[in-house]
């Protein structure tokens, strides 16, 4: 075993050993977990970035919910410690389908099975990694002057352009994009804009603007998976490429941009090794709505509930967000970053993104 | 030149009330297409079921409906009552105002003899066609047919035609045939649902529906127990007036005005007679044919001023407790109710001098509708209403009662309640006071919601009471299943990861419950009603306490209780004083009813003395009144789950409300 291995094994042994421990000496079994919540995160000026503080919930056998996660958790432990021993893993969707034959065990959806195993990271400080849990290739992709160096699942390494040896796709970025496998090796690059929607990604590739303005595209997919965070944060620090974030503008983009910047709520145990703290966001805001005068769509319920909530966000309260965000509950609209199409195809190359980069100073 | 008032006399005549219901038939409930359909159901089987009662018959009633054309429909509702005298049938079916009951002091359904006539005018206008009776009132003899048309302006029948002819399928009834133009509907207002209705505050009749579409509808009886034989009584002098007082001293056999007081009344004794002389200024043996209008004033005051016996009501006939829940369960069954609060037969009572009686009873549950306000059942001597629902005081009665309190939704406390269940009120009475001649609804007699409001409550209590047992039951139930279930398996695993013996549970159980829980079923078995309490000790310590039942007196059978109960009461009170429990140890407790209609007995209704009620659940303190009365079911909310404070107060890290809000 390694000593990895052998680490996580001990860690985890030590949770069962307590859990054991308390039954044994007639108590309620309970397990103290850091609360995972937005009211329990803090900026760590260290890294610059956000994450949980000192408050903790208690996972109790005393309710339902609680008893069941316990008894998962001895579960997963069993599993991975199976895992370390045979030196296999398996993917979360995997974990989540093991647990049919668990009983009263099951998870009910992968969410519950994912979240567990990310309190299993906070409570040990180790990362599913160690537990030989991965997520699933996620494909996010890269377009830019960037040369890295892959190893890939066969040991093979391979060296890639990532405007000159991919295709329209890009480079897809792996799940794992450690040094061990993923070399950053040169780039002539000046910036990287992280994108949230495929079709602007391609808009930007279509319109030559890796070419042209010399920037290296990150299409985000969403809400963006860790490893696509911790590339673009080792990017940022090992090539010092800046990084700007361009987003739909309603609330959920809002946040998408908060966890490449500041941390994520639910990683923030890891957010020095997922967040860069420099990046820069330009857009959609609630005030290019006007500006621009963008074709809109009305904030549902839920869109206003989520901008109520990033109010009492603790990484929404610079005067910038403040604004922002009241702005857009004050005109009740949102707007997609395709909107820009109003003013023709190239409206976005030519004029916004130049503008916005302008402001934000990666532009000179 | 004749006056004007000449002239005027010579247009003025009398109108037979024939005429008058012909020109406001709205007065007879005969307003829409869709009423009418289901008044002239409900005017013919109202009849039958009255006949077949008064002869002791239990009733079969059939009832088809068939599209003739567009509007016009043919009506046929037979039954197997006594029949009707071939003399009789043009008066009964052809003349407003002919009946039986009118002079009568008894509960029936008709009264005034307008109904069925009604129904035949009615059809007679809308078709021009004759109403076909057939009756036969004795087994060996052929039915008398006849077809009866009305003469509105004589108030009298005119037979079209008669003649015998052989009924050999039945060895009496009478069938009535009749055309008039109508709606048929489905729905809450409707000649199916009227039908159901009856079919439950009736539950010795069977009947058979039979629909335009020619679906065949039937509810089969669920006893064969006819409702007691009213007997007829003589007014009570209670709230009596003044107009009816002189009719009745007029048209006295009597000697004497204390003669007449004493037999023409009910509850006037010969010393109340002479009372009521002396106060009213009157000679005992004054003729009551001579007395001017200010002697029968004077006789009314006296008789007002002294106190009587309240009515007999052996003249009423309530459906009975038993009755109302049998009758609920064989027509709702098939919306599989979870619970039938068990119903409520109030003492009868008094209004204006009438006696009456108000029975409720509440179906909650299963697949009735939740997020709806809950169905009312409104009943007057056992006939549906189903019209007028506002201005009834059966409604206004349900609306005054706060059913926040009985486990239904109301807004503000008052007002129809919103839930899954079914309200029944019936009102029995010698005469129920309805608003008009529709006999759509009762009007508001104070006395009477007072009476329908204790009802209510009492069997909203009742409901309340299985709602109660039903939550903390439920609550109870997911401990037992973290204990049970979830916590063995939590320690299982850690001993195996730890590599270890699988630890004792009895402490973390005993912290994670610590309550005493009585768990009850009772099982319907080979006639037997098998009631098996299991007491589970999930405290720390070792407790003992004393059980107590109430289960239907005369039920029991002492043979199978184990363990012996210290005391069997007469009113069915039995209590157990038990043996300690150790800590995470049970105790059983057995008894059997016998003898008792499966229905009439669902759950236990248990009680605890001697420990802390905060410990137990499944059963409830003793209420202060046990060793006084027949239990009234005290008010008081279900004890909370107990839970042991946690040490240190920790949030629930899987309840933290505010979930990861990344996305």
């Amino acid at each position: 075993m390694t000593e990895e291995g052998k680490e996580a094994v001990q860690k985890l042994y030590e949770i069962a050993e307590s859990i054991y421990d308390q039954i044994d000496s007639g108590k309620i079994p309970k397990m103290s977990i850091p609360l995972r919540t937005k009211s329990n995160i803090r900026f760590d000026p260290k890294h610059s970035v956000w994450k949980y503080g000192n408050a903790s919930g208690a996972r109790s056998a005393k309710k339902t919910q609680g008893a069941l996660m316990l008894l998962r958790t001895m579960y997963v432990m069993e599993l991975i410690e199976d895992m370390i021993k045979e030196k296999k893993s398996s993917t979360l969707r995997e974990m989540y389908y093991i647990s049919e034959g668990w009983e009263k065990g099951k998870f009910h959806s992968q969410d519950e099975s994912n979240n567990l195993a990310e309190d299993l990271e906070v409570v040990t400080g180790l990362m599913r990694e160690d537990f030989k849990l991965r997520p699933e290739e996620n494909g996010a992709s890269v377009i830019g002057d960037l040369t890295i160096e892959e190893q890939d699942r066969k040991g093979k390494v391979k060296r890639i352009n990532c405007l000159e040896d991919v295709g329209d796709s890009g480079y897809g970025i792996p799940y794992n994009v450690e040094k061990d496998k993923v070399k950053i090796l040169s780039t002539n690059a000046d910036f990287i804009i992280a994108i949230e929607t495929g079709g602007m990604f391609d808009r930007l590739v279509e319109n030559g603007f890796p070419e042209d303005s010399n920037a290296v595209l990150v299409h985000l997919k969403g809400q963006p998976a860790r490893s696509t965070r911790r590339f673009i944060k080792r990017l940022n620090e090992e090539v010092h490429l800046p990084v700007v974030v361009f987003t739909d503008g309603d609330p959920w983009s809002f946040r998408i941009f908060a966890s490449v910047a500041y941390g994520a709520i639910k990683t923030a145990h890891i957010s020095e090794y997922l967040a860069t703290p420099t990046s820069e966001f330009i857009g959609i805001t609630a005030s290019d709505i006007e500006n621009y005068d963008l074709p809109t769509d009305k904030l549902t319920d839920r869109d206003i509930k989520a901008l109520e909530a990033e109010q009492k966000d603790p990484r929404f309260v610079d005067e910038f967000w403040r604004g922002e965000i009241e702005l857009m509950l004050k005109l009740g609209k949102k707007a997609e970053q395709q909107a820009l199409a109003k003013y023709g195809l190239d409206y976005v190359t030519d004029k916004y993104l130049p503008d916005k980069l302008t402001e934000v100073g990666v532009l000179k | 030149m004749p006056s004007i008032a000449e002239s005027l006399a010579k247009k003025q005549k009398e109108i037979s009330v024939s005429e008058f219901f012909e020109r406001n038939r709205q007065i007879l409930g005969f307003d829409s297409p869709t009423k009418a359909l289901i008044m002239a159901v409900k005017e013919a089987v109202d009849n039958s079921l009255d006949a077949c009662e008064e002869a002791g018959y239990l009733p079969d009633i059939k009832v088809r409906l068939e599209k003739v054309d567009q509007n016009e429909f043919k009506m046929t509702v037979e039954d197997n009552g006594p029949g009707i005298i071939p003399n009789m049938i043009p008066n009964v079916f052809g003349r407003l105002l002919f009946g039986s009951r009118f002079h009568a002091i008894r509960q029936s359904r008709g009264q005034q003899g307008i109904g069925i006539s009604a129904t035949v005018m009615y059809g007679q206008i809308t078709t021009g066609k004759p109403t076909r009776v057939m009756s036969k009132t004795e087994k060996d003899k052929p039915a008398a047919v006849k077809e009866i048309m009305l003469n509105t302006k004589t108030n009298s029948p005119s037979i079209v035609s008669e003649d015998f002819v052989m009924w050999d399928e039945k060895e009496h009834g009478t069938k009535v045939e009749l055309f008039l133009t109508g709606r048929y509907v489905a729905g809450k207002q409707s000649v199916l649902e009227y039908l159901r209705q009856v079919a439950i505050v009736n539950p010795h009749t069977s009947i058979t529906f039979i629909d335009p579409d020619g679906k065949t509808f039937i509810y089969t009886r669920a006893t064969d127990k006819l409702p007691p034989v009213t007997k007829e009584i003589r007014p009570h002098p209670e709230g009596v007036e003044l107009g009816t007082l002189m009719n009745m001293g007029r048209a006295s056999r009597t000697r004497n005005l204390r003669d007449f007081l004493k037999t023409d009344f009910s509850r006037v004794s010969e010393r109340l007679a002479k009372e009521i002389c002396e106060r009213s200024g009157l000679s005992e043996t004054a003729k009551t044919t001579n007395l001017s209008l200010e002697q029968y004033k004077k006789l009314l005051e006296a008789l007002q001023s002294v106190k009587y016996l309240p009515p007999q009501t052996d003249c009423i006939s309530p459906i009975g407790e038993a009755l109302i829940r049998k009758g609920l369960k064989n027509v709702l069954d098939e919306t599989k109710p979870e619970f039938y609060s068990p119903p409520v037969s109030r003492a009868a009572k008094v209004y204006s001098g009438n006696p009456f009686q108000v029975e409720v009873g509440i179906v909650y549950g299963g697949n009735l509708p939740a997020d709806q306000q809950v169905t009312l059942l409104r009943f007057a001597n056992r006939v549906p209403l189903l019209y007028q629902q506002g201005a009834c005081v059966l409604t206004k009665a349900v609306e005054n009662v706060d059913w926040r309190r009985y486990g239904l939704e109301q807004r503000g406390g008052s007002g129809i309640p919103f839930g899954p269940a079914i309200i029944l009120v019936h009102l029995a009475s010698t005469k129920v006071p309805f608003t008009s001649e529709a006999k759509e609804a009762v009007a508001s007699i104070p006395e009477i919601q007072v009476e329908i409001e204790l009802a209510l409550r009492e069997c909203g209590r009742r409901l309340k009471v299985h709602l109660n047992k039903k939550e903390t039951k439920a609550r109870t139930r997911t401990k037992f299943e973290i204990v049970q279930e979830i916590l063995p398996m939590i320690a299982k695993k850690s001993a195996k990861i730890v590599g270890r013996p699988v630890p004792k549970l009895s402490g973390s159980i005993t912290k994670i419950m610590n309550v005493v829980w009585v768990d009850d079923s009772v099982v319907f078995e080979k006639k037997r009603h098998k009631s098996r309490i299991i007491i589970y000790n999930y405290t720390p310590h070792s407790t003992r306490f004393n059980l107590h039942a109430v289960v239907p007196s005369g039920f029991l059978d002492s043979e199978s209780m184990d363990p012996k109960p210290i005391e069997i009461k007469e009113d069915g009170k039995v209590t157990w004083e038990l043996r300690p429990i150790k800590s995470t140890d049970t105790l059983e407790v057995k008894f059997d009813l016998v003898g008792l209609d499966q229905e009439l007995y669902e759950e236990n209704e248990l009680y605890a003395s001697g420990i802390d009620p905060t410990l137990i659940i499944g059963a409830d303190p003793l209420p202060g009144d046990w060793d006084v009365q027949r239990l009234q079911v005290t008010e008081v909310a279900a004890p909370e789950v107990a839970t042991v404070e946690e040490e240190e107060d920790e949030v629930d890290y899987d309840e933290s409300k505010e979930a990861l809000s990344d996305d």
